[in-house]
């Protein structure tokens, strides 16, 4: 059992960390496919990797409901440290939560069991935060969308059925699902309005 | 040769100056104390802690000091400030029928328990300017009459006997609604609109309210009670597991009693209206209270066709902080835009003359 | 009574946590206004407090800012909110285009091109652009909500009608990512085609409406018009008297009370800078003083 004292730290310096991690994360929402890096430094509980846990202490707070997967509730660590230092509610229900953890992106759900918001209010919908196994090499693909001049390339070592899960945003439109990719400290934001395909497909 | 305007930071700079420099107004003359305000200007006090959303009696004189007496200004320094403070959590209801009354009356009833009690009240003076004001001296001490007593709500009497709707019950899993917290959105719940009345403008909502008496939506209302008094604050500490008294303040209550006709699914029975606010606020509760009855048109399916009904009208417009800013950001340069529809203009007015045969008029051929 | 500590760029962090999720979703979702719990600043509504939020959000120690109102750097109401940055953030600020990494603006986009990695926080007014044709937000939700975007063009087709144009000569409604129908604030149409293809990211924020949207860089957008009315910029055709530029938005400076005018940039780092390289209007000093940034 860990206590409260074993949890691995926050950010050193609160506001300047989240600040500069937001960039980051904006920069990459605004650069679909572009890889960003994350600088803040910060303690990371198992199965976290850096940039999840700095994502999470710059977004995350009592009014963000999070839902994790299987493997970041493997053990309780993570969601302890969560509740520690975000104080966001860890949830079972992932369709109403803010920000969903995927730690096994081989096993992400389908996407229409998360909150895709409504015609009315399409931003009231989930951001998943997703670990992957690399974000410059691997499966090269093409993407297009408004941040991307022309089309972007992205090497990644991405869930081989994540295309077909994407496919929902583009009928669902406004609603919708946006996601960050992450990989040690590198992040890459695939939003609802980026159409990704196998490069050269 | 035309050189650009600069210096604007100097320029600013300059004119704050002479705004504290007015502010202290002739240097004869003793400055103003914070308690004077406080305990001279008191009800100037109570608006600006009710609109200002902030019960702090220091800090609104002090507001209402820097602001030269312009109370929206006060209640926007107010708000500013109240904007940059930590939340530790939401007191639990305060208990106004644990109210310590200074003054409580009813318009619904001659005599009723605790009996009417006028307290400190312009009502029944002659609105005739006293000279004696115009120097110093002491008024003549008050008359001591009961100490302050607890006394039933007469919306409580008419509610045993079912003849007035319940106040809704507080519901644990839903927390009360707070719009400095969330963004509003429509169709917003009872709680939202009536801490946006609390929050509302006196003269705004006073306007609305008049406009239902007129028959812009008449609810016909009875002042059932109006009370004035001390009442408990308390937090309930996770801690300690228990509330913890924080103090006491004093407040105004209103409740309006209205007519109701009844639905097919609903016996006849009086509806209320509901006001509330920090320190003595007679008139901002009792508008409050037309107001809130007004809105609650759509729960209980009366026809919405006059503006204190609609609460997208009046909840967008209710708030002085806002409107004021707005109205008066209008001193703002707009020298781009005007530039463009000067354009336009002058566009419009070359194809009209020229479609009509008749020459453009000229300034200069005037002179 | 005790003065009171303001955090870095005044917000508090849990305000600026919210602020940013807004400013997410509004990227992910281009044109369209998400609601956010704007705060009472120390500034009054109307006067760019929600510029001033979406700044104070994405503000950090490394950035230089540049704050505009009306084109310059210099009218008060632009000197007193970059005041604010210089005082409670420490940033470093800057009147040059070039030089700055957010820009926030009231009314203008500047007329130099802007790059990659700057942010544009533009200062809104009235973020909705159906709101003069339909006053109720329920409605014009619904509206967006659906596309259904006719009474605009109505709107703008009864002014063909009447005038023989859109009489719409600023806050010239333009269609996002082929989507959302969004008012660009208060700018004149001279601007809109800036906002098209930019490589800046621009976010916009309307703190008494409580209301964030952006344009993502490099996303379509088009200025409403009909195929038979197409769509024009409107400058007053003179080149500036101050550097010569025929290209730049103009100022119209009233020099007497006999109907005499001239018309110098509205942009004035624009024009500094290109009187600085040397061009000349009719009415500019010389030699001209160089002008130091920083």
């Amino acid at each position: 059992m860990t206590t409260v004292a074993e949890l691995p730290a926050g950010f050193a310096d609160k506001v300047l960390s989240a600040q500069s991690t937001f960039r980051s994360v904006m920069d990459a929402m605004a650069r679909p496919g572009g890889v960003q890096r994350i600088r803040a430094q910060a303690g990371t509980p198992a199965p976290m990797m850096h940039g999840t846990a700095a994502i999470a202490l710059t977004l995350f707070d009592h009014d963000t409901p999070i839902w994790l997967d299987g493997a970041m509730s493997a053990t309780p660590d993570a969601a302890k440290w969560l509740k520690f230092h975000t104080s966001a509610p860890v949830i079972a229900e992932p369709s109403v939560c803010s920000f969903a953890v995927i730690g096994d992106a081989r096993s992400l759900p389908p996407l229409d069991r998360f909150a895709l918001g409504s015609n009315e209010y399409p931003d009231r919908s989930t951001t998943l935060i997703l670990q992957v196994d690399s974000l410059t090499s691997g499966p090269a693909y093409e993407l297009t969308g408004p941040g991307i001049d022309g089309a972007s390339v992205l090497q990644a070592m991405i869930p081989a059925n994540l295309l077909e899960l994407l496919a929902i945003n583009a009928t669902l439109f406004p609603r919708g699902i946006d996601v960050v990719l992450v990989h040690d400290d590198a992040i890459v934001a695939i939003p609802r309005t980026t159409r990704l395909a196998a490069y050269g497909a | 040769m035309y050189v650009a305007v600069k210096g604007g930071e100097r320029a600013i700079e300059n004119a704050h100056r002479l705004l504290a420099h007015e502010r202290r107004g002739h240097r004869d003359v003793p400055e103003i104390s914070l308690s004077q305000i406080s305990e001279q200007l008191s009800l100037g006090v109570d608006r600006v802690m009710t609109e200002g959303s902030l019960y702090d009696r220091e800090l609104a004189a002090l507001a209402i000091k820097q602001a030269r007496g312009d109370l929206i200004e006060a209640i926007f320094l107010v708000r500013a400030f109240r904007a940059t403070l930590p939340r530790f959590g939401t007191t639990e209801p305060v208990d106004t029928g644990t109210m310590q009354v200074r003054r409580r009356i009813s318009s619904t009833f001659k005599d009723i328990p605790g009996g009417q009690v006028l307290g400190p009240t312009f009502d029944y003076t002659h609105r005739l300017l006293d000279p004696h004001l115009a120097e110093e001296g002491a008024p003549e001490a008050p008359v001591t009459a009961e100490p302050l007593a607890v006394m039933p709500r007469v919306t409580d009497i008419l509610g045993r006997d079912g003849l007035i709707e319940p106040s809704p019950e507080g519901d644990a899993d839903t927390p009360v609604g707070d719009l400095t917290r969330e963004p509003l959105s429509f169709p917003a719940d009872r709680d939202l609109r009536l801490q946006n009345l609390a929050r509302a403008d006196e003269g705004f909502l006073l306007a609305l309210g008049y406009s239902t008496q007129r028959g812009y939506g008449r609810s016909h209302p009875f002042a059932g009670e109006i009370r004035f008094g001390e009442v408990e604050v308390e937090f309930f500490a996770e801690d300690a597991g228990f509330a913890v008294p924080l103090g006491s303040i004093p407040m105004t209550e209103c409740q309006m009693v209205n007519q109701f006709k009844g639905s097919a699914t609903e016996a006849p029975c009086f509806t209320r209206g509901y006001g509330l606010a920090f320190g003595q606020s007679e008139r901002k509760t009792m508008s409050m209270a037309l107001v809130d009855r007004s809105l609650r048109a759509r729960e209980l399916s009366e026809e919405i066709k006059a503006p204190a009904q609609d609460e997208e009208f009046v909840m967008s417009h209710s708030d002085n902080v806002q409107a004021t800013g707005f109205v008066e950001h209008l001193k703002l340069p707009h020298y781009v835009d005007f530039q463009s529809e000067l354009g336009l203009l002058r566009k419009l007015r070359a194809e009209f003359f020229e479609a009509s045969g008749r020459a453009e008029p000229l300034q200069e051929a005037a002179e | 009574m005790n003065a009171t500590a303001y955090n870095f760029a005044y917000l508090d962090e849990q305000t600026k946590r919210m602020i940013r999720r807004a400013i997410l979703k509004a990227i992910a979702i281009p044109g369209y206004q998400v609601p956010f719990a704007s705060r009472e600043m120390p500034m009054p509504y109307g006067w760019g407090t929600g510029g001033v939020q979406v700044t104070a959000a994405i503000l950090g120690p490394d950035d230089v800012l540049k704050v505009i109102d009306q084109g310059s750097d210099d009218t008060t109401n632009a000197i007193s909110i970059r005041k604010f940055f210089a005082k409670t953030a420490g940033v470093a600020t800057t009147t040059s285009t070039e030089q700055a990494s957010v820009i926030q603006t009231r009314h203008r986009i500047p007329e130099a091109p802007l790059r990659a990695g700057q942010v544009l926080v533009y200062q809104v007014p009235i973020p909705e652009p159906l709101r003069f044709l339909e006053p109720r937000e329920t409605e014009t939700r619904r509206m967006h909500a659906l596309g259904e975007y006719g009474l605009m063009h109505v709107k703008l087709y009864e002014d063909i009608a009447r005038f023989g144009h859109i009489a719409t000569s600023y806050a010239y409604p333009v269609k996002v990512n082929a989507r959302y129908v969004m008012d660009p604030s208060p700018t004149p149409k001279f601007d809109n085609p800036k906002m098209d293809d930019c490589p800046a990211l621009q976010l916009f924020g309307a703190g008494r409406e409580k209301r964030i949207y952006a344009i993502p860089p490099h996303t379509k957008v088009v200025s409403l018009d009909f195929e038979d009315h197409p769509f024009s910029r409107y400058r007053f055709d003179a080149p500036c008297a101050l550097c010569g530029a025929d290209d730049s938005y103009l100022d119209e400076i009233v020099t007497d009370d006999r109907g005499s005018r001239m018309f110098v940039c509205s942009d004035t780092d624009y024009c500094e800078g290109r009187q600085a390289a040397g061009h000349r209007g009719t009415e500019s000093a010389a030699p001209h003083k160089e002008r130091v940034h920083g």
